[in-house]
């Protein structure tokens, strides 16, 4: 075989390349070599087959045309691919806008890495094992770093736009943190397009441009406007209202509901003609939720209403001398009036129970809690819960009141009605009916430090069974002494000899909610013990498991806060350059 | 701090978990809770981990190799003890303060390092090379043999081809031809697994789109490239020829090539580029790109994992070793093997890099030498990645002027893209990658830290 190949093709590929480095059908500089043909032309002989189409190659005395073939469309490949020529660049996108903040230091960024990777593991949310569960501590890392006001490190963001997604509840913290580059970069992945729907709310059209809001409110889609008119209510109440008024009549019932609903934020007396208007509205829950709103109006004309149709049914009566001091006396209305239909009272009791109580609850509740004192001869919140009530009515006007304190965001009363934690909570009066009393929505009108350490006596006294809801309200990280009561009782639900998963939504709350520096006082704890006696098999040792998971997690929190905490360190040339700038080549 | 001075990141931490699950357990123990006794010394790290079991298991790594040892029974390499150890001595802090190993640790790393001085000075394995010798004649033999099997495989695969072209590529799936596996499987038995593969590729080649006669022609045409230079390597200059040799799946002894007589190890600063593993069915493939300082020379590091071996070496990107490098014999040699390491390795800096142009053009030079290069390695600087919109794909931009590159298709599913694109923000980045007919292969950026795509 005498032919050239393979070692010829470097020639004329190296000419290619470096000399002309242009089209393919450029000709080769040696002399021997036939004029190439174009590649198209060798593509189409192939297809077709020698035997049909001779190809416009040259074929040497002993090789076969096939062969012929291929020799030259090795040669041209390997120049085309030599020659290859740059594209034309695309427009470029337009840079992301600055973000002045300071990155997060390096060691957050690490600690963010192993957060942000973890998510989405299936074995990961186990209550099970020793280990920190990451997950859980995304959204307090987020929080965290966002009151330092740094921003996310730039490769992170992917991963981060990946957990917003999947999780709406870290959407606001994330998208926060992530800032302008995030949503640069959403605009380029479907999958990320609702960090731009998020923001777009919030940069809804502001009062200052009052043509924008008018046609966003006229044009836009329902869940649009909803967050128009939130965001409008934010501002400028009066104007928020006054846009719901014009086109009130010709909502729908369904979305005058959700509006309705969206006056709640900026809520102030200027609203009540319009609420009054929309207590005669054709819709029952839009009647309701007017009624509702109007009642947290204290000096309304409604509550006026309410507050006289309640202290027509309950009075003081006056104490005999002897034992029986003052009580209180209910007489629940006997009918359901227009004027109380009227004013939102429904009139058809639930199942179960005697509409009497039903109204009785329904004017209790919306009637002001501020005119019980002149009504009961100026005595505080707690002289009047504590007196006694007559015909067994206690908890029916208990339970209303507790309603009308969250309602009405009144402390002095849910301080009244919650009483000392440690009484038994069956002391209530006795009801036949069962209390339908929410200890923690009470415990959210009260300031957090009072709140944090009510729940430490309330846990003291009672233990952990009935204190999950009530934990959940209290603010991050506990306060002493609600974080020693917890630990304490956790303590003595090991020594009863009880599995920990009975108390696992607990211990993941403390996870989560305790004090980092009672990670020390817990190590203790994180030795099995002996089992006590009748203790279930094996509980020792979960025990231990379960104290170590705490202690384990309490120690990461504190770091990830210390880690935050750190400032940039000046002396590291990463951290040195200022944000914004893009990095540049040429160190190595 | 440790008398190295260097802690690992994160990243580079991470890079060394077997997969996915190991990387999160790895995370989860990366805080001090369940660590105690940690400590680490300028060449390793050690602590106890409290687990499951009521004695803590003992980790320990030698940040020279790197190896591991856990007393855990996991069958990870690295188990999640010895990750969650590294994760928490690189994000620093007192977790693992400096000192001495206790003597569990100690008794493992003294051991490690004397090995690793005996191997130094003593010839490999010590047996060898006397049975080397005497095995010589034989293993000529078997050399001839096996050329000839592979010269008769080439041969068949000519016949193949040729067929093909005589009948034409539309009638390629038709009747009449053997399937493109069948071939492959001819070319196992020939022992020939280079051209195995490259005939099981062109039976991969989507058969749909316009241009498939135009990529299955120029595949076909490459591979009877090959298949002639095999069949004439006696006459090919010796670079070429082993670049053909090589190809059609002949291996080269590594051993030979650090210390046998014709070793020419070259020794440099080599930033390592990129670290990237691929799975290839039972196998894992690493690969590393590294970059020698002095020489500005490209090499390319492979390793496999597989029925329990662990992939080593671990070199995340960023890490300059003074170290021996021996490349593979070729005419465009770029696999190499790592010799002995001259100095632990330190923190490199980023990478200088060349524009859009230039990185064609080495793309081009390369196949000059080896015209079956599907890509050349290059580092970008100053390119803007723009990313996909309407008909137009994505690509990488020279900050100024008008050339661009269009990435790769296998780019495109990767998550690195975006963070590629979220680290550049529109503005000019560096970008280590490859660069071939298909477009352009993103591998590493720098924000300025190393970070993998």
């Amino acid at each position: 075989m005498t032919s050239v190949n393979p070692a010829p093709p470097a020639a004329p590929v190296a000419a290619t390349a470096t000399a002309t480095a242009t089209e393919e059908a450029a000709t080769p500089p040696s002399a021997t070599a036939p004029p190439a043909a174009p590649w198209s032309a060798l593509v189409s002989a192939a297809l077709l087959g020698t035997e049909r189409r001779t190809p416009p190659v040259v074929v040497r005395p002993g090789r076969s045309a096939a062969a012929a073939l291929l020799d030259a469309a090795a040669v041209s490949t390997v120049r085309r691919r030599a020659g290859l020529r740059p594209a034309l660049a695309a427009d470029r996108p337009a840079p992301a806008p600055d973000d002045p903040r300071p990155v997060i230091p390096p060691a957050a960024r690490r600690r963010l890495a192993l957060l942000l990777a973890d998510r989405g593991g299936t074995g990961g949310s186990s209550r099970r094992g020793a280990a920190p569960d990451l997950t859980e501590l995304l959204p307090q890392w987020l929080t965290a770093a966002q009151a330092h006001g740094y921003r996310a490190p730039e490769a992170l963001l992917p991963a981060l736009l990946d957990a917003a997604r999947a999780r709406t509840d870290l959407r606001p913290a994330a998208l926060a943190l992530a800032g302008p580059r995030a949503l640069w970069l959403a605009r380029f992945h479907a999958d990320w397009k609702f960090a731009l729907r998020a923001t777009d709310a919030r940069a809804a059209p502001g009062a200052e441009d009052p043509g924008a809001v008018r046609r966003l409110w006229d044009e836009g889609l329902f869940a649009e406007r909803v967050a128009l008119l939130t965001a409008v209510r934010r501002s400028a109440p009066d104007a928020g209202r006054e846009l719901l008024a014009d086109t009130w009549p010709t909502e729908h019932a369904e979305d005058r509901l959700l509006f309705l609903d969206a006056l709640r934020e900026g809520l102030s007396p200027s609203d009540e003609a319009f609420l009054e208007g929309a207590l005669a509205d054709r819709s029952r829950t839009v009647r309701a939720t007017a009624a509702e709103l109007l009642s947290m109006l204290p000096e309304s004309a409604f509550a006026a209403r309410m507050a006289d149709r309640a202290h027509g049914c309950v009075t003081l009566v006056p104490g005999t001398a002897g034992p029986s001091g003052p009580r209180i006396g209910v007489a629940p209305p006997r009918t359901c009036d227009e004027g109380m239909r009227r004013d939102g009272v429904t009139a058809k009791a639930p199942a179960g129970r005697g509409e009497h109580a039903w109204w009785l609850g329904q004017l209790v509740e919306a009637a002001p809690l501020r005119r019980w004192s002149e009504r009961f001869g100026g005595r505080a919140p707690e002289d009047i819960v504590a007196l006694p009530v007559a015909d067994g009515w206690r908890t029916e006007l208990h339970d209303a009141w507790c309603r009308a304190a969250v309602r009405q965001r009144d402390p002095a009363w849910a301080r009244a009605l919650l009483g000392a934690p440690g009484a038994a909570p069956e002391d209530t009066g006795g009801a036949s009916g069962g209390s339908s009393r929410d200890p923690a929505k009470l415990l959210t009108v009260l300031p957090s430090g009072e709140r944090a350490a009510w729940v430490a006596g309330f846990i003291a006294a009672h233990g952990l069974a009935d204190a999950f809801r009530m934990l959940g309200v209290c603010a991050v990280p506990w306060a002493e002494p609600l974080g020693r009561s917890v630990v304490d009782a956790l303590d003595i639900a090991r020594d009863a000899g009880s599995y920990p998963w009975s108390f696992s939504g607990v211990m993941g709350l403390a996870e989560r909610c305790l004090d980092p520096a009672a990670a020390d006082r817990l190590d203790m704890l994180t030795a099995v013990t002996d089992e006590p006696e009748g203790a279930s098999p094996g509980a020792g040792g979960y025990w231990a498991e379960a104290f170590q998971r705490l202690v384990g997690t309490l120690r990461l929190r504190a770091t990830m806060l210390a880690e935050l905490a750190d400032p940039p360190d000046p002396g590291s040339p990463a951290e040195a350059s200022a944000p914004g700038v893009p990095p540049v080549s040429g160190t190595g | 701090m440790n008398s190295q001075g260097e802690r690992w990141t994160t990243d580079q931490v991470l890079a060394l978990a077997p997969d996915e699950a190991s990387r999160r357990a790895g995370g989860r123990l990366a805080g001090p809770g369940p660590w105690s006794g940690a400590g680490a010394d300028g060449d390793g790290v050690w602590g106890l981990c409290e687990g499951s079991g009521r004695t803590p298991y003992r980790a320990v790594v030698d940040l020279t190799g790197p190896a591991y040892r856990c007393s855990c029974p996991s069958r990870k390499f690295p188990c999640k003890h010895a990750l969650g150890l590294l994760l928490l001595w690189s994000g620093g802090g007192d977790a693992v303060p400096s000192g001495a190993p206790p003597p569990w640790a100690d008794e493992w790393l003294t051991g490690r390092r004397e090995r690793a001085g005996r191997e130094a000075t003593a010839p490999p394995e010590g047996g060898p090379p006397a049975r080397a010798t005497a095995d010589a004649e034989p293993t000529a033999r078997r050399a001839a043999r096996r050329a000839a099997r592979i010269g008769a495989g080439a041969t068949e695969l000519e016949q193949r081809l040729e067929d093909l072209l005589r009948t034409g590529l539309a009638a390629a799936d038709g009747a009449g031809h053997p399937s493109w596996d069948e071939t492959a499987a001819r070319m196992v038995d020939a022992q020939a697994p280079g051209l195995a593969s490259r005939v099981r590729e062109l039976g991969a080649l989507p058969t749909a789109g316009d241009d498939w006669p135009s990529r299955l022609l120029a595949e076909c045409s490459l591979l009877h490239l090959l298949d002639q230079g095999f069949l004439a390597v006696e006459r090919l200059p010796p670079p070429l020829a082993a670049t053909v040799r090589t190809r059609v799946g002949l291996t080269t002894d590594t051993a030979e090539l650090l210390t046998g007589p014709e070793a020419s190890p070259v020794r440099d600063r080599w930033l390592v580029l990129s670290q990237h593993d691929t799975d290839e069915g039972r196998l894992t493939a690493r690969r590393i790109h590294l970059r020698g300082e002095r020489t500005g020379r490209m090499a390319l590091h492979l390793s496999h994992s597989g029925g329990g071996r662990p992939l080593e070496p671990t070199l995340p990107p960023g890490l300059l070793l003074d170290a021996d490098l021996a490349f593979h014999p070729g005419a465009r040699p770029l696999r190499a093997v790592l010799g002995e390491q001259h100095a632990p390795p330190v923190q490199g800096p980023m990478p200088s890099g060349c524009g859009i142009d230039a990185a064609l053009r080495a793309y081009g030079e390369a196949l000059c030498d080896d015209p079956w290069l599907d890509s050349w390695p290059v580092v970008l600087a100053d390119v803007t990645p723009i990313p996909a919109d309407g008909e137009s794909g994505w690509q990488l931009a020279d900050a100024d002027g008008e050339s661009a590159l269009p990435l790769d298709p296998r780019a495109l599913p990767r998550p690195g893209l975006w963070r590629l694109a979220a680290i550049s923000g529109g503005h000019p980045v560096t970008v280590f990658g490859t660069c071939g007919h298909r477009g352009f292969l993103p591998l590493t950026t720098w924000d300025p830290e190393p970070v993998p795509l």
